[in-house]
């Protein structure tokens, strides 16, 4: 799974933990060149504004290190909540779980298979 | 009437208070049998408000009351700070209004997502906030 980076949220975060999320982020995009970062927030059971703000911020990140990201496993009742908190996560993708977030990822960086195929060749990796 | 059914303070001094307050306030609405979703709408909307009270406010004291009205059951929370308080208040409760570069949505999120909101503030000395999220509002 070279060219994704899978981060799982395992518990609620203190808001510190929560910032340095999104500089570890960055230096771990840019150490692997990965091109998909993939975030598992099933664990989280409330994202309120500051949360939102930092999965927003995570996006545009990897956009501007050229990588795309994908938030899964939001759980029914927080996404419920967070129209209501009038958050709209704007330019923050999202899929069901990570099976499916994984095939938008792909989808997204789709435009870059053909070299990524090439590579995959070179390092003998099987798919 | 509302009848005050049981009473738990907590001090927010620091931002690791926030996760063991919401935790609290969760034990409490678990307690009394409120839905999933209205647990996770009561528990957001006092993430923003302790959040608030520890930006804007220095830090303050909270008070989590399981409370009683006719045959309904619910969960009062109480935010104090004697911080800088706010001085228009119309003003803070419009989405999108920050003094603090954030999303200005913890004011106006918050009275959306319980079932009653009520907010003083004093310029100078604080600002105190109520909300009541009903078992079943
Ligand atoms: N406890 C408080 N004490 C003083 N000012 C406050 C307090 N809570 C909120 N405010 C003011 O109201 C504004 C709006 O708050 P809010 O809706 O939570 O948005 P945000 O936290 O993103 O700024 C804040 O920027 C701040 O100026
Ligand atoms: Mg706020």
């Amino acid at each position: 799974m070279g060219k994704f980076l899978l981060v799982t949220i395992q518990v609620d975060l203190y808001d510190r933990l929560a910032l340095n999320l999104e500089t570890d982020l960055a230096n771990m995009v840019n150490k692997t060149g990965a091109r998909g970062v993939l975030i598992d927030i099933s664990a989280l059971s409330i994202v309120d504004s500051f949360m939102g703000r930092i999965l927003g911020n995570i996006g545009t990140m990897s956009k501007i290190m050229d990588a795309e990201s994908v938030v899964v496993g939001m759980q029914p009742a927080v996404a419920i909540t967070l129209v209501e908190l009038g958050l709209e996560l704007k330019g923050v993708s999202t899929a069901l779980n990570v099976e499916k977030g994984m095939q938008l990822l792909h989808t997204k960086v789709g435009s870059f298979e053909d070299e990524e195929k090439e590579e995959d060749a070179d390092d003998n990796s099987i798919e | 009437m509302i009848i005050v059914l049981s009473k738990d303070a907590m001090a927010i001094q620091k931002e690791q208070d926030v996760v063991p307050f919401r935790n609290r306030v969760k034990e409490y609405a678990v307690k009394i049998g409120m839905s999933l979703v209205n647990q996770t709408k009561l528990i957001t909307a006092a993430s923003e408000l302790v959040r608030n009270m520890l930006k804007y406010g220095g830090g303050g004291s909270t008070l989590i009351e399981v409370i009683s009205k006719g045959r309904e059951n619910g969960i009062r929370l109480t935010f104090a700070d004697k911080g800088p308080g706010i001085k228009d208040i119309p003003l803070a409760m419009q989405d999108g209004y920050s003094t603090g570069k954030s999303l200005g949505l913890g004011l106006p999120g918050a009275k959306r997502l319980v079932s009653e909101f009520d907010i003083k503030s004093t310029p100078g000395k604080g600002t105190t906030v109520t909300v009541i999220k009903w078992k079943n509002g």
